[in-house]
Protein backbone atom coordinates (compact mmCIF):
# COMPACT_ATOMS: atom_id res chain seq x y z
CA UNK A 1 0.00 0.00 0.00
CA UNK A 2 1.49 3.62 -0.81
CA UNK A 3 0.36 6.30 1.17
CA UNK A 4 0.99 9.83 -0.07
CA UNK A 5 -0.28 13.36 1.73
CA UNK A 6 -0.66 16.13 0.51
CA UNK A 7 -0.45 19.57 2.20
CA UNK A 8 -2.56 18.49 5.04
CA UNK A 9 -3.59 21.03 7.46
CA UNK A 10 -5.44 19.75 11.13
CA UNK A 11 -6.60 22.25 13.74
CA UNK A 12 -7.87 21.20 16.96
CA UNK A 13 -10.99 22.65 18.38
CA UNK A 14 -11.71 25.15 15.47
CA UNK A 15 -13.99 28.02 16.61
CA UNK A 16 -13.49 27.45 19.89
CA UNK A 17 -10.82 29.18 22.31
CA UNK A 18 -8.67 26.53 22.65
CA UNK A 19 -8.02 25.93 19.01
CA UNK A 20 -4.66 24.81 17.95
CA UNK A 21 -3.19 24.11 14.85
CA UNK A 22 -1.72 20.49 14.88
CA UNK A 23 -0.51 20.17 11.67
CA UNK A 24 0.56 22.72 8.98
CA UNK A 25 1.20 21.90 5.36
CA UNK A 26 2.22 18.28 5.85
CA UNK A 27 3.05 16.65 3.05
CA UNK A 28 4.87 13.08 2.40
CA UNK A 29 5.08 10.21 0.54
CA UNK A 30 5.23 6.38 1.33
CA UNK A 31 6.32 4.28 -1.37
CA UNK A 32 4.45 0.31 -1.37
CA UNK A 33 6.77 -1.96 0.93
CA UNK A 34 8.80 0.88 2.35
CA UNK A 35 10.01 1.52 6.57
CA UNK A 36 9.60 4.75 7.73
CA UNK A 37 9.64 6.60 11.02
CA UNK A 38 8.54 9.31 11.96
CA UNK A 39 10.42 11.48 14.79
CA UNK A 40 9.59 14.48 16.47
CA UNK A 41 8.99 16.06 20.10
CA UNK A 42 6.18 15.69 22.35
CA UNK A 43 3.40 17.58 20.61
CA UNK A 44 4.97 17.54 17.37
CA UNK A 45 1.45 16.78 15.52
CA UNK A 46 2.94 12.87 14.60
CA UNK A 47 -0.02 11.10 16.25
CA UNK A 48 -2.55 13.85 14.45
CA UNK A 49 -0.66 12.53 11.46
CA UNK A 50 -1.47 9.30 11.19
CA UNK A 51 -4.75 9.15 12.41
CA UNK A 52 -5.23 11.15 8.97
CA UNK A 53 -4.15 8.27 7.09
CA UNK A 54 -7.15 5.75 7.82
CA UNK A 55 -9.73 8.78 7.86
CA UNK A 56 -10.26 8.92 11.63
CA UNK A 57 -9.54 12.62 11.78
CA UNK A 58 -10.83 14.31 8.97
CA UNK A 59 -7.89 16.95 7.51
CA UNK A 60 -9.34 20.84 7.10
CA UNK A 61 -7.32 21.02 4.08
CA UNK A 62 -5.13 18.98 1.82
CA UNK A 63 -5.14 15.42 0.93
CA UNK A 64 -4.31 11.46 1.85
CA UNK A 65 -4.29 9.26 -1.08
CA UNK A 66 -4.12 5.23 -0.36
CA UNK A 67 -3.53 3.34 -2.61
CA UNK A 68 -3.72 6.02 -5.18
CA UNK A 69 -6.82 6.95 -4.29
CA UNK A 70 -8.29 9.77 -2.57
CA UNK A 71 -9.87 8.44 0.84
CA UNK A 72 -11.71 11.43 1.35
CA UNK A 73 -13.62 10.90 -1.75
CA UNK A 74 -17.46 10.58 -2.39
CA UNK A 75 -17.95 6.51 -2.62
CA UNK A 76 -14.95 5.40 -0.78
CA UNK A 77 -15.28 2.34 1.59
CA UNK A 78 -13.99 3.79 4.84
CA UNK A 79 -13.98 0.48 6.79
CA UNK A 80 -12.24 -0.91 3.99
CA UNK A 81 -9.82 2.08 4.10
CA UNK A 82 -9.36 0.99 7.76
CA UNK A 83 -9.16 -2.64 7.24
CA UNK A 84 -5.95 -1.89 4.80
CA UNK A 85 -4.50 0.44 7.64
CA UNK A 86 -4.06 -0.92 10.73
CA UNK A 87 -3.36 1.54 12.88
CA UNK A 88 -1.99 1.08 16.64
CA UNK A 89 -2.32 3.78 18.64
CA UNK A 90 -0.39 5.46 20.79
CA UNK A 91 -0.85 3.15 24.92
CA UNK A 92 -3.17 0.84 23.25
CA UNK A 93 -3.86 -0.93 26.07
CA UNK A 94 -7.17 1.00 26.90
CA UNK A 95 -9.26 -0.65 23.95
CA UNK A 96 -8.92 -3.85 25.71
CA UNK A 97 -12.41 -4.69 26.58
CA UNK A 98 -13.45 -8.38 25.99
CA UNK A 99 -14.23 -11.58 28.42
CA UNK A 100 -10.80 -13.23 26.70
CA UNK A 101 -8.44 -12.21 25.02
CA UNK A 102 -9.49 -14.45 21.90
CA UNK A 103 -13.08 -12.56 21.85
CA UNK A 104 -10.90 -9.35 21.92
CA UNK A 105 -8.78 -10.15 19.05
CA UNK A 106 -11.38 -11.31 17.65
CA UNK A 107 -13.32 -8.17 17.37
CA UNK A 108 -12.30 -6.49 14.91
CA UNK A 109 -11.94 -9.37 11.90
CA UNK A 110 -15.38 -9.64 13.35
CA UNK A 111 -16.46 -6.54 12.42
CA UNK A 112 -15.22 -7.02 8.50
CA UNK A 113 -17.87 -9.69 8.80
CA UNK A 114 -15.28 -12.77 8.11
CA UNK A 115 -16.78 -16.50 8.71
CA UNK A 116 -16.21 -18.14 12.11
CA UNK A 117 -13.32 -20.16 10.84
CA UNK A 118 -11.71 -17.75 9.39
CA UNK A 119 -11.66 -15.51 12.05
CA UNK A 120 -9.78 -18.74 14.34
CA UNK A 121 -7.55 -18.36 12.07
CA UNK A 122 -6.66 -14.76 11.83
CA UNK A 123 -6.30 -14.50 15.54
CA UNK A 124 -4.38 -18.08 15.96
CA UNK A 125 -1.78 -16.26 13.14
CA UNK A 126 -2.06 -12.95 14.85
CA UNK A 127 -1.48 -14.44 18.34
CA UNK A 128 1.89 -16.59 16.70
CA UNK A 129 3.45 -13.36 15.50
CA UNK A 130 3.08 -10.93 18.40
CA UNK A 131 4.30 -14.30 20.31
CA UNK A 132 1.57 -14.22 22.78
CA UNK A 133 0.75 -18.66 23.57
CA UNK A 134 -2.55 -19.64 22.03
CA UNK A 135 -2.70 -22.12 24.46
CA UNK A 136 -2.17 -20.83 27.96
CA UNK A 137 -3.76 -16.98 27.22
CA UNK A 138 -6.43 -17.28 24.48
CA UNK A 139 -9.10 -17.99 27.61
CA UNK A 140 -7.33 -15.60 29.94
CA UNK A 141 -9.24 -12.51 30.40
CA UNK A 142 -7.11 -9.57 28.91
CA UNK A 143 -7.27 -7.63 32.14
CA UNK A 144 -5.13 -10.21 33.77
CA UNK A 145 -2.13 -9.58 31.24
CA UNK A 146 0.61 -7.64 32.38
CA UNK A 147 1.84 -4.22 30.68
CA UNK A 148 3.79 -6.08 27.97
CA UNK A 149 1.22 -8.59 26.95
CA UNK A 150 -1.62 -5.96 27.13
CA UNK A 151 0.60 -3.78 24.38
CA UNK A 152 0.83 -7.69 22.75
CA UNK A 153 -2.35 -8.41 22.67
CA UNK A 154 -3.52 -4.75 21.03
CA UNK A 155 -0.80 -5.18 18.47
CA UNK A 156 -2.25 -8.72 17.78
CA UNK A 157 -6.01 -6.60 17.47
CA UNK A 158 -4.69 -4.40 14.79
CA UNK A 159 -2.87 -7.45 13.10
CA UNK A 160 -6.00 -9.92 12.94
CA UNK A 161 -7.43 -7.10 10.96
CA UNK A 162 -5.12 -8.17 7.80
CA UNK A 163 -3.66 -5.33 7.37
CA UNK A 164 -1.70 -3.95 4.03
CA UNK A 165 0.46 -1.35 5.86
CA UNK A 166 0.75 -0.99 9.52
CA UNK A 167 0.82 2.23 11.31
CA UNK A 168 2.93 1.85 14.93
CA UNK A 169 2.33 4.97 17.63
CA UNK A 170 5.13 4.70 19.91
CA UNK A 171 4.31 0.62 19.85
CA UNK A 172 7.69 0.75 22.82
CA UNK A 173 6.53 3.43 25.01
CA UNK A 174 7.07 2.70 28.28
CA UNK A 175 7.68 -1.30 28.33
CA UNK A 176 10.53 -3.04 30.31
CA UNK A 177 13.42 -3.98 27.79
CA UNK A 178 12.81 -7.47 27.37
CA UNK A 179 9.47 -6.46 25.83
CA UNK A 180 10.77 -3.59 23.62
CA UNK A 181 13.04 -6.07 22.27
CA UNK A 182 9.84 -8.10 21.82
CA UNK A 183 8.13 -6.40 19.84
CA UNK A 184 10.99 -4.48 17.77
CA UNK A 185 11.68 -8.19 16.80
CA UNK A 186 7.76 -8.70 15.71
CA UNK A 187 8.27 -5.67 13.81
CA UNK A 188 10.81 -6.43 11.52
CA UNK A 189 9.84 -10.24 11.34
CA UNK A 190 6.04 -8.95 10.11
CA UNK A 191 8.14 -6.81 7.64
CA UNK A 192 10.24 -9.81 6.49
CA UNK A 193 7.08 -12.17 6.12
CA UNK A 194 4.40 -9.88 4.57
CA UNK A 195 6.58 -7.20 2.87
CA UNK A 196 4.15 -4.77 3.94
CA UNK A 197 4.35 -1.10 4.56
CA UNK A 198 5.38 0.13 8.15
CA UNK A 199 5.12 4.08 9.18
CA UNK A 200 6.47 3.55 12.67
CA UNK A 201 6.63 6.57 15.72
CA UNK A 202 9.18 6.07 17.88
CA UNK A 203 11.05 8.44 20.39
CA UNK A 204 13.71 5.92 20.43
CA UNK A 205 16.51 7.17 18.23
CA UNK A 206 18.35 3.84 18.46
CA UNK A 207 15.64 1.87 17.15
CA UNK A 208 14.92 4.42 14.30
CA UNK A 209 18.54 4.08 12.96
CA UNK A 210 18.15 0.57 12.88
CA UNK A 211 14.84 -0.64 11.11
CA UNK A 212 14.16 2.02 8.98
CA UNK A 213 14.26 2.96 5.49
CA UNK A 214 13.55 6.55 5.25
CA UNK A 215 13.04 8.91 8.74
CA UNK A 216 10.83 12.08 8.35
CA UNK A 217 11.11 15.03 11.12
CA UNK A 218 8.60 17.02 12.48
CA UNK A 219 8.30 20.10 14.64
CA UNK A 220 5.53 22.23 15.53
CA UNK A 221 3.15 20.35 13.08
CA UNK A 222 5.45 20.49 10.31
CA UNK A 223 7.92 18.24 8.45
CA UNK A 224 11.33 20.05 9.28
CA UNK A 225 13.27 17.46 7.12
CA UNK A 226 13.25 13.87 5.97
CA UNK A 227 16.11 10.92 4.03
CA UNK A 228 17.25 8.41 4.53
CA UNK A 229 18.50 7.38 8.47
CA UNK A 230 22.27 8.48 7.79
CA UNK A 231 21.19 11.47 5.82
CA UNK A 232 18.96 12.77 8.48
CA UNK A 233 21.28 11.18 11.66
CA UNK A 234 24.16 13.30 9.99
CA UNK A 235 22.72 16.93 10.50
CA UNK A 236 23.09 17.13 14.28
CA UNK A 237 22.35 20.93 14.85
CA UNK A 238 19.21 20.63 12.98
CA UNK A 239 18.19 17.32 15.08
CA UNK A 240 19.13 19.70 17.68
CA UNK A 241 16.87 22.62 16.82
CA UNK A 242 13.82 20.14 16.38
CA UNK A 243 14.46 18.86 20.18
CA UNK A 244 15.71 16.01 19.07
CA UNK A 245 18.96 13.59 19.48
CA UNK A 246 21.25 11.04 17.68
CA UNK A 247 21.36 7.10 18.05
CA UNK A 248 23.25 6.01 20.81
CA UNK A 249 25.68 4.32 18.59
CA UNK A 250 26.73 7.51 16.81
CA UNK A 251 27.01 9.50 20.37
CA UNK A 252 28.85 6.71 21.16
CA UNK A 253 31.49 7.20 17.92
CA UNK A 254 31.21 10.72 18.77
CA UNK A 255 32.33 10.90 22.05
CA UNK A 256 35.05 7.81 21.13
CA UNK A 257 36.48 10.27 18.41
CA UNK A 258 36.33 13.29 21.07
CA UNK A 259 38.71 10.96 23.44
CA UNK A 260 40.87 10.56 20.67
CA UNK A 261 40.06 7.38 19.11
CA UNK A 262 39.92 7.81 15.22
CA UNK A 263 36.81 6.21 14.44
CA UNK A 264 35.93 5.98 10.99
CA UNK A 265 32.28 6.14 9.74
CA UNK A 266 28.92 6.26 11.55
CA UNK A 267 27.14 3.66 12.82
CA UNK A 268 23.88 3.19 12.69
CA UNK A 269 23.60 -0.38 14.57
CA UNK A 270 24.83 -1.68 16.88
CA UNK A 271 26.50 -4.37 14.87
CA UNK A 272 28.33 -1.31 12.43
CA UNK A 273 29.19 -0.01 15.72
CA UNK A 274 31.12 -3.29 16.77
CA UNK A 275 32.84 -3.54 13.51
CA UNK A 276 34.04 -0.02 13.33
CA UNK A 277 35.50 -0.02 17.12
CA UNK A 278 37.02 -3.33 15.93
CA UNK A 279 38.53 -2.46 12.74
CA UNK A 280 40.06 0.57 14.93
CA UNK A 281 41.00 -1.56 17.36
CA UNK A 282 42.98 -3.53 15.03
CA UNK A 283 44.41 -0.54 13.16
CA UNK A 284 45.83 0.61 16.86
CA UNK A 285 46.68 -2.58 17.45
CA UNK A 286 49.09 -3.34 14.16
CA UNK B 1 -16.52 14.62 17.30
CA UNK B 2 -17.81 14.11 20.69
CA UNK B 3 -15.92 17.24 22.10
CA UNK B 4 -18.09 20.32 20.38
CA UNK B 5 -20.54 19.83 23.62
CA UNK B 6 -20.38 23.39 25.09
CA UNK B 7 -22.94 23.42 27.65
CA UNK B 8 -21.45 23.87 31.08
CA UNK B 9 -18.47 24.78 29.36
CA UNK B 10 -15.95 27.89 30.42
CA UNK B 11 -15.21 30.39 27.61
CA UNK B 12 -12.24 31.83 29.56
CA UNK B 13 -12.04 36.04 29.79
CA UNK B 14 -11.47 38.31 31.58
CA UNK B 15 -14.22 40.99 31.52
CA UNK B 16 -16.25 42.41 34.03
CA UNK B 17 -19.16 39.18 34.12
CA UNK B 18 -16.07 36.85 34.14
CA UNK B 19 -15.17 38.70 37.35
CA UNK B 20 -18.08 39.03 39.29
CA UNK B 21 -18.13 37.22 42.85
CA UNK B 22 -19.44 33.81 42.35
CA UNK B 23 -22.29 34.03 44.82
CA UNK B 24 -23.82 37.16 43.45
CA UNK B 25 -23.75 35.64 39.71
CA UNK B 26 -24.96 32.44 41.08
CA UNK B 27 -27.75 34.21 43.02
CA UNK B 28 -28.61 36.47 40.16
CA UNK B 29 -29.17 33.66 38.00
CA UNK B 30 -31.84 31.86 39.61
CA UNK B 31 -33.59 35.46 39.94
CA UNK B 32 -33.09 35.41 36.80
CA UNK B 33 -34.97 32.33 36.05
CA UNK B 34 -38.02 33.00 38.31
CA UNK B 35 -38.37 36.16 36.68
CA UNK B 36 -38.67 34.72 33.56
CA UNK B 37 -41.93 33.03 35.06
CA UNK B 38 -42.86 36.88 36.03
CA UNK B 39 -43.21 38.02 32.50
CA UNK B 40 -46.96 37.87 30.79
CA UNK B 41 -46.11 39.35 26.69
CA UNK B 42 -44.03 40.01 24.65
CA UNK B 43 -42.98 43.72 25.87
CA UNK B 44 -41.75 41.95 29.07
CA UNK B 45 -39.71 39.27 26.74
CA UNK B 46 -38.34 43.04 25.43
CA UNK B 47 -36.56 43.60 28.71
CA UNK B 48 -35.52 40.22 29.19
CA UNK B 49 -33.56 40.69 25.88
CA UNK B 50 -32.12 44.22 26.31
CA UNK B 51 -31.11 42.74 29.67
CA UNK B 52 -29.45 39.71 28.32
CA UNK B 53 -27.90 41.48 25.12
CA UNK B 54 -26.10 43.62 27.10
CA UNK B 55 -24.46 40.60 29.42
CA UNK B 56 -23.79 39.23 26.63
CA UNK B 57 -21.91 41.82 25.31
CA UNK B 58 -20.32 42.99 28.26
CA UNK B 59 -19.15 39.21 28.82
CA UNK B 60 -17.55 38.96 25.51
CA UNK B 61 -18.38 35.85 24.60
CA UNK B 62 -18.86 35.72 21.06
CA UNK B 63 -22.60 35.14 20.60
CA UNK B 64 -22.20 31.97 18.34
CA UNK B 65 -20.47 30.32 21.03
CA UNK B 66 -23.83 30.94 23.04
CA UNK B 67 -25.93 30.02 20.47
CA UNK B 68 -23.93 26.68 19.94
CA UNK B 69 -25.23 25.57 23.46
CA UNK B 70 -28.69 25.84 21.95
CA UNK B 71 -27.89 23.05 19.48
CA UNK B 72 -27.82 20.56 22.32
CA UNK B 73 -31.01 21.37 23.17
CA UNK B 74 -32.47 21.62 20.14
CA UNK B 75 -34.97 18.66 20.23
CA UNK B 76 -36.19 19.93 23.74
CA UNK B 77 -37.10 23.60 21.97
CA UNK B 78 -39.09 21.86 19.13
CA UNK B 79 -40.43 19.46 21.13
CA UNK B 80 -41.70 22.13 23.77
CA UNK B 81 -42.84 24.57 20.76
CA UNK B 82 -44.98 21.87 18.65
CA UNK B 83 -47.15 20.36 22.37
CA UNK B 84 -48.06 23.95 22.77
CA UNK B 85 -48.61 24.61 19.30
CA UNK B 86 -51.04 21.97 18.91
CA UNK B 87 -52.68 21.04 22.56
CA UNK B 88 -53.72 24.96 23.35
CA UNK B 89 -57.63 25.48 22.58
CA UNK B 90 -58.97 28.48 20.96
CA UNK B 91 -59.65 30.47 17.81
CA UNK B 92 -58.85 28.17 15.05
CA UNK B 93 -56.10 29.29 12.30
CA UNK B 94 -55.44 26.33 10.24
CA UNK B 95 -55.91 22.42 10.38
CA UNK B 96 -53.25 19.80 9.53
CA UNK B 97 -54.96 16.27 9.33
CA UNK B 98 -56.47 15.48 12.29
CA UNK B 99 -54.30 18.61 14.06
CA UNK B 100 -55.49 21.81 14.59
CA UNK B 101 -53.34 25.21 15.32
CA UNK B 102 -54.90 27.72 17.38
CA UNK B 103 -54.25 31.39 17.70
CA UNK B 104 -53.58 31.00 21.38
CA UNK B 105 -52.00 27.91 20.60
CA UNK B 106 -49.48 29.43 18.41
CA UNK B 107 -48.81 32.21 20.38
CA UNK B 108 -48.47 30.07 23.64
CA UNK B 109 -45.86 28.26 21.88
CA UNK B 110 -43.85 30.84 20.31
CA UNK B 111 -43.87 32.31 24.08
CA UNK B 112 -43.02 29.27 25.76
CA UNK B 113 -39.94 28.51 23.02
CA UNK B 114 -38.68 31.82 23.98
CA UNK B 115 -38.88 31.23 27.51
CA UNK B 116 -36.90 28.07 26.79
CA UNK B 117 -34.04 29.96 25.08
CA UNK B 118 -33.88 32.49 27.74
CA UNK B 119 -33.14 29.85 30.28
CA UNK B 120 -30.43 28.12 28.47
CA UNK B 121 -28.79 31.01 27.40
CA UNK B 122 -29.01 32.90 31.27
CA UNK B 123 -28.11 29.64 32.61
CA UNK B 124 -24.74 28.77 30.07
CA UNK B 125 -24.14 32.42 30.65
CA UNK B 126 -23.35 31.92 34.36
CA UNK B 127 -21.17 28.60 33.55
CA UNK B 128 -19.42 30.51 30.26
CA UNK B 129 -18.16 33.25 32.52
CA UNK B 130 -17.47 31.60 35.81
CA UNK B 131 -14.72 29.10 36.45
CA UNK B 132 -15.93 25.35 37.60
CA UNK B 133 -13.44 26.05 40.70
CA UNK B 134 -14.82 29.34 41.35
CA UNK B 135 -18.63 28.39 40.71
CA UNK B 136 -18.05 25.50 43.09
CA UNK B 137 -16.32 28.11 46.02
CA UNK B 138 -19.35 30.29 45.60
CA UNK B 139 -21.96 27.28 46.14
CA UNK B 140 -20.21 26.13 49.34
CA UNK B 141 -20.38 29.26 50.83
CA UNK B 142 -23.61 30.17 50.02
CA UNK B 143 -24.12 26.53 51.75
CA UNK B 144 -21.99 27.63 54.49
CA UNK B 145 -24.92 29.10 56.83
CA UNK B 146 -26.60 25.23 56.13
CA UNK B 147 -23.60 23.60 57.68
CA UNK B 148 -26.01 23.53 61.26
CA UNK B 149 -28.55 21.50 59.86
CA UNK B 150 -25.84 19.09 58.96
CA UNK B 151 -25.34 19.88 55.03
CA UNK B 152 -21.79 18.85 54.26
CA UNK B 153 -21.15 22.00 52.33
CA UNK B 154 -17.78 21.85 51.70
CA UNK B 155 -17.86 18.12 51.13
CA UNK B 156 -20.98 18.75 48.03
CA UNK B 157 -18.48 21.65 46.62
CA UNK B 158 -15.78 19.06 46.69
CA UNK B 159 -17.93 16.74 44.72
CA UNK B 160 -19.26 18.78 42.02
CA UNK B 161 -15.30 20.84 41.59
CA UNK B 162 -14.27 16.88 41.17
CA UNK B 163 -17.41 16.02 38.78
CA UNK B 164 -16.88 19.57 36.78
CA UNK B 165 -12.99 19.32 36.46
CA UNK B 166 -13.26 15.19 34.93
CA UNK B 167 -15.86 15.98 32.76
CA UNK B 168 -13.42 17.12 29.48
CA UNK B 169 -11.14 14.03 31.07
CA UNK B 170 -14.13 11.43 30.42
CA UNK B 171 -14.91 13.27 27.04
CA UNK B 172 -11.65 12.66 25.60
CA UNK B 173 -11.07 9.33 27.13
CA UNK B 174 -14.34 8.24 24.85
CA UNK B 175 -12.75 10.30 22.00
CA UNK B 176 -10.02 7.98 22.48
CA UNK B 177 -11.63 5.09 22.76
CA UNK B 178 -13.82 5.12 19.78
CA UNK B 179 -11.24 6.45 17.84
CA UNK B 180 -9.06 3.16 18.46
CA UNK B 181 -12.76 0.97 18.18
CA UNK B 182 -13.34 2.50 14.85
CA UNK B 183 -9.64 1.50 13.59
CA UNK B 184 -10.64 -2.08 14.20
CA UNK B 185 -13.74 -1.65 12.24
CA UNK B 186 -16.15 -1.24 14.78
CA UNK B 187 -19.29 0.91 13.18
CA UNK B 188 -21.36 2.76 15.99
CA UNK B 189 -23.76 4.47 12.99
CA UNK B 190 -25.54 1.95 11.63
CA UNK B 191 -27.95 -1.01 12.22
CA UNK B 192 -31.34 -1.51 14.27
CA UNK B 193 -31.25 0.14 17.80
CA UNK B 194 -30.10 -2.90 19.29
CA UNK B 195 -27.05 -3.52 17.15
CA UNK B 196 -25.93 0.21 17.96
CA UNK B 197 -26.50 -0.53 21.77
CA UNK B 198 -24.69 -3.61 21.49
CA UNK B 199 -21.91 -1.74 19.30
CA UNK B 200 -21.51 0.65 22.68
CA UNK B 201 -20.00 -2.25 25.03
CA UNK B 202 -16.26 -1.52 23.25
CA UNK B 203 -16.50 2.04 24.69
CA UNK B 204 -18.27 1.86 28.00
CA UNK B 205 -16.53 -1.39 28.68
CA UNK B 206 -13.05 0.58 28.98
CA UNK B 207 -14.41 3.89 29.77
CA UNK B 208 -15.40 2.55 33.05
CA UNK B 209 -12.27 0.64 33.68
CA UNK B 210 -10.48 4.03 33.36
CA UNK B 211 -12.84 6.26 34.93
CA UNK B 212 -12.09 3.87 38.00
CA UNK B 213 -8.77 4.04 37.44
CA UNK B 214 -8.39 7.80 37.42
CA UNK B 215 -11.10 8.08 39.96
CA UNK B 216 -8.27 5.74 42.48
CA UNK B 217 -5.29 7.52 41.38
CA UNK B 218 -7.12 10.80 42.17
CA UNK B 219 -8.46 9.75 45.94
CA UNK B 220 -4.29 8.13 46.12
CA UNK B 221 -3.21 11.98 45.10
CA UNK B 222 -5.24 13.59 47.82
CA UNK B 223 -4.46 11.49 50.27
CA UNK B 224 -0.80 12.17 49.37
CA UNK B 225 -1.16 15.48 50.12
CA UNK B 226 -3.29 14.86 53.43
CA UNK B 227 -6.65 15.76 52.87
CA UNK B 228 -8.87 15.20 55.17
CA UNK B 229 -12.09 16.65 54.14
CA UNK B 230 -13.07 20.41 55.23
CA UNK B 231 -12.57 21.32 58.58
CA UNK B 232 -9.78 23.90 59.08
CA UNK B 233 -9.26 24.14 55.24
CA UNK B 234 -8.18 28.03 54.02
CA UNK B 235 -9.23 29.31 50.76
CA UNK B 236 -6.33 30.48 48.26
CA UNK B 237 -8.34 33.11 46.96
CA UNK B 238 -11.23 34.11 49.34
CA UNK B 239 -14.13 35.47 48.17
CA UNK B 240 -14.80 39.24 48.27
CA UNK B 241 -17.79 41.63 47.02
CA UNK B 242 -16.14 44.30 45.27
CA UNK B 243 -17.89 47.42 43.91
CA UNK B 244 -18.22 45.89 40.52
CA UNK B 245 -20.41 43.80 42.40
CA UNK B 246 -22.55 46.48 43.97
CA UNK B 247 -22.63 48.02 40.09
CA UNK B 248 -24.36 44.63 38.91
CA UNK B 249 -26.80 44.28 42.19
CA UNK B 250 -27.86 48.00 40.76
CA UNK B 251 -28.07 47.40 37.25
CA UNK B 252 -29.96 43.47 38.13
CA UNK B 253 -32.73 45.97 40.37
CA UNK B 254 -33.41 47.98 37.87
CA UNK B 255 -34.22 45.20 35.35
CA UNK B 256 -36.02 43.68 38.16
CA UNK B 257 -38.35 46.87 38.74
CA UNK B 258 -38.73 47.06 35.23
CA UNK B 259 -40.11 43.63 35.13
CA UNK B 260 -42.47 44.02 38.01
CA UNK B 261 -44.12 47.38 36.57
CA UNK B 262 -44.68 45.99 33.18
CA UNK B 263 -46.50 43.18 35.44
CA UNK B 264 -48.24 44.85 37.86
CA UNK B 265 -48.37 48.29 36.63
CA UNK B 266 -52.46 49.25 35.00
CA UNK B 267 -51.52 48.98 31.00
CA UNK B 268 -51.68 52.45 30.40
CA UNK B 269 -49.16 54.17 32.67
CA UNK B 270 -46.19 52.07 31.74
CA UNK B 271 -46.93 51.54 28.31
CA UNK B 272 -47.26 55.20 28.02
CA UNK B 273 -43.77 55.48 28.04
CA UNK B 274 -43.19 53.34 25.05
N1 LIG C 1 -7.87 15.59 20.77
C1 LIG C 1 -7.20 16.76 20.82
N2 LIG C 1 -7.85 17.92 21.05
C2 LIG C 1 -7.19 19.10 21.08
N3 LIG C 1 -5.88 19.22 20.87
C3 LIG C 1 -5.17 18.11 20.64
C4 LIG C 1 -5.80 16.81 20.61
N4 LIG C 1 -4.85 15.88 20.36
C5 LIG C 1 -3.70 16.56 20.24
N5 LIG C 1 -3.87 17.89 20.40
C6 LIG C 1 -2.83 18.94 20.30
O1 LIG C 1 -2.26 18.85 19.00
C7 LIG C 1 -0.86 18.95 19.06
C8 LIG C 1 -0.21 17.72 18.44
O2 LIG C 1 -0.53 16.58 19.22
P1 LIG C 1 -0.09 15.10 18.85
O3 LIG C 1 -0.77 14.19 19.80
O4 LIG C 1 -0.30 14.87 17.41
O5 LIG C 1 1.48 15.15 19.18
P2 LIG C 1 2.56 13.98 19.16
O6 LIG C 1 3.61 14.43 18.21
O7 LIG C 1 1.90 12.68 18.90
O8 LIG C 1 3.13 14.02 20.63
P3 LIG C 1 3.64 12.81 21.59
O9 LIG C 1 5.04 12.51 21.19
O10 LIG C 1 3.57 13.43 22.95
O11 LIG C 1 2.69 11.68 21.41
C9 LIG C 1 -0.50 19.13 20.52
O12 LIG C 1 -0.27 20.52 20.72
C10 LIG C 1 -1.71 18.68 21.28
O13 LIG C 1 -1.87 19.44 22.44
MG1 LIG D 1 1.60 10.98 19.98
Amino acid sequence: MSIVVKNLRHVYGEGTPYESVALDDVSLEIADGEFVSIIGHTGSGKSTLVQHLNGILKPKSGEVLVGGVNIAAKGVNLPEVRRKIGLLFQYPEYQLFEETLYKDIAFGPTNLGLSADAVDSRVREAMALTGLDFDALSERSPFELSGGQKRKAAIAGVLAMGPEALVLDEPTAGLDPRSHRDILAMIRRIREERGITIILISHNMGDVAEVSDRVYVMDGGRIAFFGTPAQVFANKARLKQSGLGLPPTLELAELLRAGGADIEGDPLTLDEAVELIDAYLERRGA
Amino acid sequence: MIRDITIGQFYPGESGVHRLDPRLKLILTIAFIVSLFVVRDFLGYGVVVLALGAVVAASRVPLGFILRGLKAIFIIIIFTFTMNMFMTAGEVLFRIGVLTVTKEGLYNAVFMGLRLVFLIIGSSLLTLTTKPIKLTDGIESLLKPLKGLGVPAHELAMMMTIALRFIPTLLEETDKIMKAQMARGADFETGSIFRRARSLVPILVPLFISAFRIAQDLAMAMEARCYRGGDGRTKLHELKFRRRDAVAVLLACVYFALLIGERFLPAWIFKGYF
